[in-house]
């Protein structure tokens, strides 16, 4: 009999196309996308020493952290530096032979949304990019995770990464969520159980009832934040839903191809009694809307409860609190519902796909944001934009008086226009809270679409159960 | 690469935990299209106040740190983003070694592409070589990656453990891709398997 194998065992025995004596790997590359802020150094690099790019049919480039959002942007970039670097894309990208989908693209978007959307991530691949983001993929049943710049250049030349196996880590969400409880809030709590080291050396099996039951969207939303969990990556084993989202898709297999992917892709699970080297189990009706408090993922708590003191912690913890309660401007004690909102902000990989839209739509359906508020809604791609168009999603944000804007990461990192201002406190359906990570000083409160939509209509953090 | 050689220099502490690659490295900086420079923005939005002047009281901005190549850090350093950035800026500011309980791996992985030597001790270590770096300039820590030690100013031996493939590229201050290139046989041969066994890729 074979050794029992886990999702992630199967998918990196497929790519090994080397090994070491030591258990040093190379690991054969699937997929390469290549954003415009972690390649410029990388293609230089290959520039330098005369190298090609091995597999430009395998290498996916589109424009994303520095494009500006607002509907005039075919203008051009008023930034000198964010426009040299998507310059240098542009440039790259054709010079190399590479797909590419430049700015005037309408499936121009974030590069996490626009891979799956085109049918360029599919199961039981590797997918890498220099993001840390790249955990989405892993929705699909793909090994899929973040790289530095010179591994960047390292896939450009050789399609491979130098690696080490990670160990096996198991998250098994049980039964029902409860109303008014989304992806996002699973993510987030299970990165508040385990702390964002708790996944360090880990790749994570997400499994159970509620993860099951979620769509390919929420999938993508509770994988994207593997990363905050300090975990390589994290990964969904692929069912009728996985293969029902990438049928038809333009990359996607056809005809009798398809046939032969189905079959292998139905391989894809973990054997029963498969070694986890770590279990973390959630029943799912425990897991209340959640928003963050401070300026680390794991500073999560259900919406319901008060700001924490820094003496409820231990160890170095204390101090961080201490830093991260005078940073966001908060007291110990404070109920967090009622923590006032300058901004929303519903976009980013984490949170910018039409069932997230249509999600924030439906709360904010006939209400108005609050007075003086800013609020904008950042679709992940042009095609999710032109999506939500003609679901009449847009004329509800816009009537609730949100901006409705072009493709692009945005405020999720702020490095292109949209930041917060010090002191701007933000509702954000993005993935990091930390400091300055929305413009400096700025502060952000992660939370789910609805539960931002929520918080629009209030002007305070809100249990959007109240509004179901 | 540069070869990483045995060396001791002046340690910084920064007991924060989890001090993430934004705080490293923030954004605006990232709009470079080059690798150098990077080390005057390292720790910005800690470092410089919003006129640009220095912050006193930031370890790098004290007299006795400004010349420091080591960092003794709180714990999971380096988390978040997977920006290369982060370890170009510490490089490019001449810090060679990071001493914590525990790294975010993107992290960790791009410190060796840059000549870096991250260093994983036990929290009982990394507290004593805290509070030798907390002396200042007068306490110098050694690094020997050959042995795998780490020596505190008052004499304190640290054994730690390298990846012996990682060890041996600092060492040598060998090239990645040069030598995953001598292996392209390996990956042709795979390449064409992968064609057969799963043509729609």
């Amino acid at each position: 009999m074979t050794t029992p194998k886990t999702i992630y065992d199967k998918i990196w025995d497929a790519h090994v196309a080397h090994a070491a004596d030591d258990g040093t790997c190379l690991l054969y590359i699937d997929r390469h996308l290549v954003h415009e802020v972690t390649s410029p150094q990388a293609f230089e690099g290959l520039r330098i020493s005369g190298r090609a790019v091995r597999a430009p049919d395998k290498t996916i480039a589109v424009p994303d952290h520095n494009v500006p959002t607002t509907v005039d942007r075919e203008g051009g970039i008023d930034n000198e530096e964010s426009r040299i670097q998507v310059e240098a894309l542009d440039k790259n990208a054709r010079e190399f032979g590479v797909h590419y989908y430049p700015v005037s693209d309408i499936r121009q978007g974030i590069v996490h949304i626009v891979g799956p959307e085109q049918g360029w991530t599919l199961p039981g691949m590797t997918v890498v990019c220099g993001d840390s983001h790249t955990a989405t993929h892993g929705a699909f049943g793909a090994l899929a995770h973040g790289i530095g710049t010179s591994e960047v250049e390292h896939v450009l030349a050789t399609q491979t990464l130098i690696q080490k196996k990670s160990k096996n880590m198991k998250v098994e969400i049980k039964g029902k969520l409860r109303p008014g409880v989304t992806a996002k809030d699973i993510t987030l709590s299970v990165i508040g159980a385990t702390g964002t080291a708790g996944g360090t050396g880990y790749v994570i099996e997400y499994c159970g009832e509620a993860i099951r039951d979620l769509s390919m969207e929420g999938r993508m939303t509770v994988c994207n934040m593997a990363i905050e969990g300090g975990a390589r990556a994290g990964l969904i084993a692929p069912d009728e839903k996985t293969f029902e989202y990438c049928k038809g898709r333009p990359h996607a297999p056809k005809g009798a191809a398809w046939e032969q992917a189905i079959e292998y892709w139905k391989t894809l699970f973990t054997d029963e009694s498969a070694h986890f080297d770590k279990i973390i189990e959630i029943n799912g009706e425990d897991i209340a809307p959640v928003v963050t408090w401070g300026t680390s993922p794991e500073d999560v708590l259900p919406i319901t409860e008060i700001v924490p003191a820094p003496e409820n912690f231990q160890g170095g913890k204390i101090e961080a609190v201490k830093r991260s309660l005078d940073y966001m401007g908060l007291t110990a004690g404070q109920k967090l519902t009622d923590i006032k909102i300058d901004t929303v902000f519903i976009g980013s990989c984490t949170n910018g796909r039409i069932e997230d839209l249509r999600a924030a739509a439906k709360i904010l359906e006939g209400k108005k944001v609050k007075d003086g508020m800013r609020a904008m809604v950042v679709p992940g791609s042009g095609l999710v934009r032109a999506q939500a168009e003609e679901e009449g999603l847009a004329d509800i944000f816009k009537q609730a008086g949100f901006e409705w804007r072009l493709a692009g990461c945005s405020m999720c990192l702020a490095m292109n226009p949209d930041q917060l201002s010090e002191g701007e406190r933000c509702a954000s359906t993005s993935n990091r809270n930390f400091e300055g990570r929305q413009g400096y000083k700025g502060r952000t409160h992660l939370v789910s679409p609805e539960m931002a939509a929520a918080a629009a209509v209030t002007g305070h953090l809100t249990d959007v159960r109240e509004m179901i | 690469m540069e070869k990483f050689e045995k060396f001791s220099g002046i340690a910084a502490p920064m007991p924060l935990v989890n001090i993430d690659t934004d705080m490293i490295i923030p954004k605006q900086f990232l709009k470079t299209i080059k690798r150098s420079g990077l080390g005057i923005n390292a720790f910005a939005e800690m470092r410089y106040k919003a006129d640009g002047s220095e912050v006193e009281d930031f370890v790098l901005n004290r007299p006795a740190y400004r010349e420091s190549s080591i960092l003794v850090a709180g714990d999971n350093f380096g988390c978040g983003s997977s920006r290369e950035h982060a370890p170009w800026a510490l490089s490019d500011f001449g810090i060679k070694v990071v001493v914590s309980t525990s790294f975010a791996d993107i992290f960790f992985n791009n410190c060796f592409k840059n000549g870096m030597l991250p260093i994983i001790l036990p929290s009982e270590q990394v507290e004593i070589l805290m509070n030798d770096s907390e002396k200042g300039s007068n306490a110098r820590i050694e690094v020997d990656l050959e042995a795998q030690t780490i020596t505190s100013s008052d004499g304190n031996v640290f054994s730690f453990e390298v990846d012996p493939f990682k060890k041996h590229c600092l060492l040598n201050g060998l090239d990645d891709i040069g030598l995953t290139m001598e292996k392209s046989s390996s990956i042709d041969a795979f390449e064409k398997k992968l064609a057969i066994e799963q043509p729609w890729l």
